[in-house]
């Protein structure tokens, strides 16, 4: 064997016992008959992924399409302006770049409860309104899809500014003012000059949030409070209180294959390729 | 007629130091110029502010006569190509040049795009990405992106610096050329004399930030208003206080009689194909430079000789 390959050994076994066998796990257990306290039996079956197209579970997987989606597209929208923000802050940039990371430095259980007490009924928002009065109840903030969508854009903003900050930060100035001397004004330069340089940065930006939101299962579970289930919730549904396991390894495969098959797609496109 | 461009006392003062130091100056209509000064003097500033990406801290800038101190550049009838070209790489050749046509909104944009690349003869890479070009066919894109719009005036900054010497020497001519066709008025910046002196009807010289001259390029070679102009533009023997260009610099084993004259051995002779450069050092430790015709090539390293020359070819200064 060479030495190259003796470095990469552990990597590939990490990855074999870690990765590849949990996921063959999931994909034999998908094809399996449930067992009545959990657990997996004979025969295999193609039912469980057959239940999948149950218009039930469709409208689960549609809506956590959507607000994945839609987290993505706030995502962009806020952090867009805030990485542009960023790269031309001279000397500044990477104090706002520590900011943007400083909410790893706590745990994302902590940063999510912590959106519960902002949130609720008696919450700061609620609070802050009532005092001021403009507000004679408390307005309905946690618990619904709105909670769930903070809470994405708020855990997941971080991986579309950094990505977006690295294109733009690349941005040669001289094509703005290039732009600006033919006679594009800022709004026009940005549209038909920064946008479409940066393309890279907003492909890889949107990907970063939009995968892991499409599996998000902490955010929807603690400020949907139920009410607001993605397939993530499904999932874990199914293993625990269901005793499903087939089913939600079924699930799961589906919301792996979704992601793959995004992925994939943005993989092929121009855009992408310029970015790799 | 008033004048493209007239600058008034123009100063730009950047933190700790002064870039443009009291600059004027007035460009005709129709012409080429050129601002020609080593790195640092100050004229791509100028430049800069002219194209509205700097602001004068001083001083008035007027474009066709109207002020136009405060206004973007978007809000100006001037153009730039720039030293890098700042081609859009997400647009072809083509897609760069009607740009700015379609930011005016102007009808028939394909078409006079069509025409400005074919007037930098490039017609043929139309569907090209910037990616795709060489470097002298991505400044042939800039100019044409530029001189599309038919801009009252064409800012160049350095642009042949990037291209290798042979090229270099082949743009001179076609600039020159597509100038004249155009008859836009052209200002080129450049550290290169031979560059300003070839292609300019009228050169600026400048130096920390001032404009030490302002003529043709035979008034500013041949008649330099300062030490550092003469000595800027082309090589020049210093004897006391006179300057002596090369050429006007002779070399002669006997004594000559009525011209100023040195005595001094020849250290070297260059043979540069078209001329020979005989290098002397003279008694007091000064060096001189004569450039003789070839046939002159016959002195000896060591040899002692007399530098002369004639008084009218002398330059002098205050």
């Amino acid at each position: 064997m060479k030495l190259r390959s003796w470095f990469l050994l552990p990597a590939r076994v990490w990855m074999a016992l870690f990765f590849a066998a949990p996921l063959a796990i999931v994909c034999a257990y998908s094809f399996l008959t449930r067992g009545d306290y959990g657990g997996v039996e004979q025969p295999w079956t193609l039912e469980n992924l057959a239940r999948l197209a149950d218009p039930l579970y469709l409208a689960i997987l549609w809506r956590s399409v959507w607000i994945a989606a839609l987290a993505t597209l706030l995502c962009a929208l806020l952090g867009f302006p805030l990485a542009l923000f960023i790269s031309r802050a001279g000397r500044r940039k990477n104090l706002y770049l520590q900011l943007v990371l400083l909410p790893f430095w706590t745990s994302f259980l902590v940063r999510t409860y912590a959106w519960l007490f902002i949130l609720r009924d008696t919450g700061l928002v609620n609070t802050v309104l009532a005092r001021l009065h403009l507000i004679a109840a408390p307005l309905p903030l946690l618990f619904n899809d709105g909670a769930v969508l903070t809470g994405l854009v708020y855990n997941f903003l971080p991986f579309f500014v950094l990505p977006m900050y690295a294109t733009l930060e690349r941005l040669d100035p001289a094509l703005v003012e290039a732009a600006s001397d033919l006679g594009a004004r800022p709004l026009a330069t940005l549209w038909r000059v920064v946008i479409p340089v940066s393309a890279p940065g907003l492909v890889a930006g949107s990907v970063l949030v939009f995968v892991p939101c499409l599996g998000a299962y902490l955010t929807p579970d603690l400020l949907g409070g139920g009410k607001s289930v993605m397939l993530g919730n499904l999932v874990q549904n199914q293993f625990t209180t269901a005793r499903d396991w087939p089913f939600g390894a079924a699930a799961s495969l589906v919301l792996m294959l979704a992601s793959a098959l995004l992925l994939a797609a943005l993989l092929r496109s121009r855009m992408a390729r310029d970015l790799l | 007629m008033t004048p493209v461009l007239e600058l008034r006392r123009v100063v730009k003062d950047f933190p700790g130091h002064r870039a443009v130091d009291d600059v004027s100056l007035t460009l005709e209509r129709g012409g080429f110029y050129a601002l020609l000064g080593p790195s640092g003097c100050g004229k791509t500033t100028t430049l800069r502010m002219i194209g509205g990406f700097e602001q004068p801290t001083a001083g008035e800038v007027f474009l066709n006569g109207a002020a136009v101190n405060g206004l973007k550049p978007y809000q100006r009838d001037v153009s730039t190509v720039f030293q890098s070209y700042a081609l859009f790489p997400h647009l072809t050749a083509l897609g760069n040049v009607e740009f700015g046509l379609r930011e005016r909104g102007v009808a028939g944009r394909e078409a006079r795009a069509l025409a400005a690349l074919e007037l930098v003869m490039l017609a043929g890479k139309r569907d090209r990405l910037p990616a795709q070009l060489s470097g002298g066919e991505s400044q042939r894109v800039a100019l044409a992106r530029s001189l599309v719009i038919e801009p009252q005036l064409l800012l160049l900054d350095e642009p042949l610096a990037a291209l290798d010497p042979k090229l270099r020497k082949q743009m001179r001519g076609e600039l020159k050329a597509i100038q004249r066709k155009t008859g836009i008025t052209f200002l080129l910046v450049t550290h290169d004399q031979e560059e300003a002196l070839s292609m300019s009807d009228k050169m600026a010289v400048m130096n920390e930030g001032r404009v030490e001259q302002f003529g043709t390029p035979e008034e500013v070679y041949l008649r330099p208003a300062s030490r550092f102009v003469a000595g800027f533009l082309g090589a020049i023997n210093w004897f006391g206080g006179a300057g002596v260009r090369p050429e006007c610099t002779r070399v002669s084993r006997e004594e000559p009689e009525g011209v100023p004259r040195r005595r001094g051995a020849i250290e070297s002779a260059l043979f540069l194909g078209n001329c020979v450069h005989l290098n002397a050092t003279l008694e007091d430790g000064a060096r001189a430079t004569a450039e003789v015709p070839r046939e002159q090539n016959h002195f000896q390293e060591g040899e002692a000789v007399w530098i002369h020359w004639h008084p009218a070819d002398e330059l002098r200064f205050e």
